[in-house]
């Protein structure tokens, strides 16, 4: 029986984190590559805008805060643990995380209870869709108890969850600590890993397209299929360069 | 100097009949497909009225276009700080309500229905859900409809008409209405490229086609709400935003776009116009009360030889430059100047322009005894009751003043406001008529023709030709289209063949959806 849970464990907390990475990263180059016309954010606000509002803005924010939150305990453990250090910065992270985390949460079960109730939404939802509903559902509950149940996050993510996840980085996956991890813990890493693998095959892609370059590109853009002065000089030679943009 | 050239297009209003061929022809080559069946990049709307999506001119719902604080211009409800921080859900969005649920009709139902005491009737199924709904709106819902309270009346360009004015407007006996065709404008300050965060939109640089890449794409969909003409639409299915793309695969073949060769009563034209593109900023963010003589303005005369000299600098082909010569827009809006931009306060500089409808104030209607007294016209209708039907005054102009159409109304639309250009482009129009009237029916003094034709400010001869290309021009006078150089241009759309047997243009896989 342990050696099934060893197995267990080593599928899920070694195994699988490679196999979601290696299927992200690939998948969502293939993806990018391959098919443009697929890489849309599919809104959906055209057809109906006012419940989305309360599911969909939560839902962002909220995802923002607590993806960057997660980002941070993983890169920068030590400095997490610092602000840790005093009790009363420790609660206020863990309290405005948890709100996040319920933002999240009320926006999810708006977004799923609008694509089943809404006739011209249901219209637009794909399998796929409601599967990552559901993943992401679970996750946001299964975070929340985690923090209710298991106090503190912040601090322990850092002091434990980050070296494993670090040891997986650098292709030396240490389960050890995390083995011996609640298993609603061990749940959360799990789906988290499961998120990532659908991330090239759901319109969770939309999110690896943010558009930042919007900050600083100028307003107008105007595309010449060729330098019209040099296309037309003699000296210039034919090129069978093909233009990108087509 | 930064001389670009630019596809410009002209409307004859005076012409339109309001047939709808162009909307079809546009329907049926571009548009026919799932998400796209509400989408019309060709409509003709009827005016006064609200309009498609309902009253997209009105920019406190839309907030569309530029707006001017400070000495700059920003986008009114997109661009970068907007556009960024409303990105999960956009305040500004028109939904699909606003123009209208696609339908069909379950005509299978006439045939296979079983016998009954009753008919059987086809019901409207929504094309989006697939079930029976109750239409509350179509394309052109408020055709034909002026004078209507709810469409009419409505309409938000008679915001600055006085309730007395509006309501002469529609005394059943004075209803007037006329029909405005809307494509996308092709801006040279298009709000659509300025708000697309993911940079999908962008201006051809060698016609000045504007284009959204359906590859990048990332449904942001704030060009919905950037366009004040509304002429950016978002496809519920594939999660893209389209527009009109000015039939750019008939263009560089030499053919007119579908809508323009379709048009039946010949209102449209088409052409290519030099611009220089250094004046861009400062023209979009000038005075209102300058905007059009300023965008007018920046049009340069093909014949200018340092105009030739830069554009050759440029890279302009000498073929663009022939036929921007002999471009029939840049007749009517520089050279004769008798057709204005649809609502030039967007600040978005659009390159179609209007030669505004004369057909409303040609005629007027009064009691016998008021205006006219007993120098009515022969041919003046006259009935029983006192009412007068005539289309003469004593005085020359008398009809442009007495317009069924207060000119503020046409000026809201087509001039931010200044009523002195819309009626400068009335008396032209008047002017020409009045001096073919002497030619061919007589009975106009050649002294009272050569008065309206000075106070319009033109000679015989311009008249004439403003009179050819009015109503006697064929097709190569009404297109004149710059060759794509397809010698070079093959590369435009790669090897043709590549998209042969697929799905249209650019795609050479099915665009399916997005997971």
């Amino acid at each position: 029986m342990e050696n099934f849970f060893n197995a267990l464990d080593n599928f899920f907390l070694i195994a699988l984190p490679y196999i979601a990475l290696f299927v992200f990263v690939i998948g969502s180059i293939w993806r990018y590559r391959s098919n443009g016309f697929k890489f849309s954010s599919l809104s959906s606000q055209f057809l109906e805008g006012r419940q989305l509002f309360w599911g969909s803005v939560p839902f962002h924010i909220g995802m923002l805060f607590l993806l960057f939150g997660h980002l941070t305990a993983f890169l920068l453990p030590r400095a997490t643990l610092l602000w840790n250090g005093h009790p009363v910065r420790l609660i206020i992270l863990e309290v405005t995380a948890f709100i996040f985390g319920i933002a999240v949460l009320i926006g999810i079960v708006n977004l799923l209870y609008r694509r089943i109730t809404n006739p011209r939404i249901s219209i637009v939802t794909t399998k796929m869709d409601y599967a990552i509903i559901a993943l992401l559902l679970v996750q946001v509950v299964s975070g929340l108890w985690v923090a209710y149940n298991f106090r503190w996050g912040s601090s322990w993510f850092a002091s434990v969850l980050s070296p494993y996840l670090w040891s997986v980085f650098a292709l030396q996956p240490d389960v050890a600590a995390v083995s011996a991890m609640p298993w609603v813990v061990k749940f959360h890493i799990v789906g988290a890993y499961l998120t990532v693998l659908l991330i090239p095959f759901s319109r969770m892609v939309h999110f690896l397209v943010p558009p930042i370059d919007y900050i600083w590109r100028p307003y107008q853009q105007v595309i010449w299929y060729w330098d019209n002065r040099k296309v037309r000089a003699p000296t210039t030679p034919w090129s069978l360069k093909r233009p990108k943009n087509n | 100097m930064d001389v670009r050239s630019q596809i410009s297009m002209v409307f004859h209003l005076d012409k339109c009949i309001g047939c709808h061929t162009c909307s079809i022809a546009c329907k049926n080559i571009w548009t026919d497909r799932k998400g796209a069946e509400y989408q019309w990049w060709n409509n003709v709307e009827t005016k006064p009225g609200t309009g498609y999506p309902t009253r997209w001119e009105d920019q406190e719902i839309y907030k569309g276009g530029w707006e001017k604080n400070n000495g700059t211009i920003n986008l009114k409800g997109a661009g970068k700080k907007k556009g960024l921080l409303n990105i999960f859900h956009n305040p500004n969005l028109p939904v699909i309500d606003d123009y209208y649920e696609p339908f069909t009709y379950k005509y299978l139902d006439l045939i296979e229905s079983p016998a009954m005491d009753d008919q059987p009737t086809a019901r409207p199924v929504s094309l989006i859900t697939g079930k029976p709904i109750d239409i509350k709106m179509g394309p052109n819902w408020d055709d034909d409809l002026s004078g209507t309270p709810d469409y009419a009346r409505k309409d938000p360009n008679l915001h600055d008409l006085s309730p007395a004015e509006q309501e002469a407007m529609f005394q059943l006996e004075r209803m007037a209405f006329f029909y405005l065709p809307r494509i996308c404008n092709h801006c040279l300050n298009p709000a659509c490229v300025a708000s697309c965060p993911s940079g999908a939109i962008y201006k051809r640089g060698e016609d000045g086609i504007v284009l959204i890449n359906q590859q990048v794409c990332r449904a942001w969909r704030m060009c919905v709400t950037a366009c004040p003409y509304k002429k950016s639409y978002y496809n519920w299915h594939t999660g893209k935003s389209e527009k009109c793309i000015l039939c750019y695969p008939r263009l560089e073949a030499g053919h007119a776009p579908a809508c323009m060769h379709s048009c039946v009563g010949r209102i449209r034209y088409l052409g290519v116009i030099l611009y220089d593109a250094d004046q861009i900023e400062n023209v979009a963010s000038c005075d209102t009360k300058d905007i059009v003589d300023s965008q007018l303005n920046m049009l340069l005369d093909p014949f200018d030889s340092k105009v030739i000299e830069a554009a050759k600098a440029n890279g302009v082909p000498d073929s663009t430059i022939k036929a921007a010569q002999y471009s029939p827009t840049y007749k009517f809006v520089k050279k004769w100047g008798m057709a204005l931009p649809l609502h030039p306060e967007f600040r978005t500089l659009p390159m179609l322009f209007y030669v505004p409808p004369l057909l409303p104030v040609m005629a007027s209607l009064s009691k016998q005894d008021t205006a006219q007294g007993d120098n009515m016209d022969p041919i003046a209708k006259f009935w029983n009751d006192g009412w007068l039907y005539d289309t003469s005054t004593e005085n020359l102009w008398g009809t442009i003043d007495q317009a069924r159409f207060p000119l503020k109304y046409m000026a809201n639309l087509f001039s931010a406001g200044d009523e002195e250009k819309v009626k400068i482009v009335l008396k032209k129009l008047m002017a020409v008529r009045i001096h073919r009237r002497g030619v061919t029916v007589g009975d106009i003094p050649p002294e009272k023709v050569e008065i309206a034709l000075r106070e319009a400010g033109m000679d015989a001869e311009t008249a004439d030709e403003i009179y050819k290309l009015t109503s006697l021009a064929k097709f190569d006078d009404r297109f004149v289209i710059p060759p794509a150089h397809r010698e070079q241009a093959i590369e435009m759309l790669e090897f043709t063949g590549d998209t042969k047997g697929s799905t249209g243009f650019g795609f050479k896989e099915q665009p399916v959806r997005g997971l």
